[in-house]
């Protein structure tokens, strides 16, 4: 399968799964026009480097996938948790820098879906990002971080589990 | 309307006032487009506690929407501020 | 399972009020965006979530919302913060530490 197919074969089930979603409904009616138009998405959809291709079918993909999502969510609760008790301590207890964080993945799927989830967990927003490197904004950075240690606090967790569904 | 409901937007409510300060005060061009995604995200987490409200599940489109319409507009407003295509 | 759902709703404003709170208390534009995008996002899932256990038949369309949000959100704040980025806008400093 070359990568243009899997793609589309990811764009279909995608489209088709928003569809579902939509009209909540499984009339064979519905699931007909519902298949015609993910059909139809998927070969308008103009993508020569498959950007989806870079996911893994293997048959612990969506195990991996799985964690991660754990991993995200608990990350997620405790980021608010943090945010809100820096929003609301009246000192305002931030230590603001930049710091530079190296990855290895190697797909631009994989690192959309890093950079989002450093985005949402405590304290770090990525920023920008070039090559094999995130430029991250982080609220409370210790001093003397360098890159070796960034990337460990911030990126290690997250892309063990990526690495497991995506390139 | 149920209480807990009216009670969460409210809330929620303040929390508009809140961000729409900020849109107000600025300083630079770009605090008032952080303000005014917050305030969208917002208003689509308020739209859809409206459909609660009002018992009608056809404020979701109208949440989705809206969600979509913001996203857009945001991404639109950065490429601006970069001065890229 | 309905009274669940209302708390949740209200844990899930609060969440929207602590954001805009720190969108107001933050010293600058990188940490406002940080307040912004993490509180909002978590607190519009809670008041889905919180609607979802109210209204159990609306799900499919109360994941579309959420999922949406979810990977949207975080895309749109690093779009903002690449594009100050970019045009030279850098994070600020409390007073008394030096640029390294």
């Amino acid at each position: 399968m070359t990568d243009r197919t899997k793609s589309q074969v990811v764009v279909f089930a995608a489209a088709l799964l928003l569809w579902l979603l939509l009209t909540a409904s499984l009339a064979w009616q519905e699931l007909l026009v519902g298949t015609v138009v993910a059909l139809t998405v998927a070969l308008a959809t103009r993508d020569p480097g498959g950007f989806f291709a870079a996911l893994r079918f293997e048959p612990l993909a969506p195990f991996h996938a799985l964690r991660f999502l754990g991993t995200f969510l608990v990350a997620l609760v405790r980021a608010n948790l943090d945010m809100a008790r820096r929003v609301l301590t009246p000192a305002l207890p931030i230590r603001p820098s930049v710091v530079k964080v190296r990855t290895g993945l190697e797909s631009e799927l994989g690192r959309l879906l890093l950079a989002n989830s450093i985005t949402l967990t405590p304290g770090t927003l990525a920023v920008d990002m070039e090559g094999g490197e995130l430029l991250i904004h982080w609220v409370d950075c210790p001093p003397g971080t360098d890159m070796e240690d960034a990337t460990r606090d911030i990126a290690a967790g997250f892309e063990r589990h990526l690495a497991g569904f995506v390139r | 309307m149920e209480p807990m409901v009216l009670m969460a937007l409210l809330i929620v409510g303040a929390g508009v006032l809140l961000a729409l300060g900020r849109l107000a005060a600025g300083p630079t061009a770009p605090d008032r487009v952080v303000a005014a995604d917050t305030i969208a995200v917002i208003t689509t987490a308020a739209i859809v506690l409206l459909a609660a409200a009002f018992d009608s599940p056809l404020y979701l489109d109208v949440a989705l929407v809206y969600g979509v319409l913001a996203f857009v507009g945001v991404v639109a407003i950065a490429r601006a501020i970069e001065g890229g295509p | 399972m309905a009274f669940l759902g209302k708390v949740l709703m209200l844990v899930g404003a609060l969440f929207c009020l602590l954001g805009a709170l720190g969108l107001v208390r933050m010293p600058d534009v990188y940490n406002r965006i940080q307040a912004g995008t993490k509180a909002v996002t978590m607190g519009s899932l809670c008041i889905i979530a919180g609607v979802g256990l109210l209204h159990p038949d609306w799900w499919p369309k109360l994941v579309a919302v959420a999922l949406f949000i979810l990977l949207t959100n975080p895309v749109g704040s690093s779009a903002i913060a690449r594009a100050l980025y970019r045009s030279g806008v850098r994070p600020w400093r409390k007073a008394g530490e030096e640029e390294s």
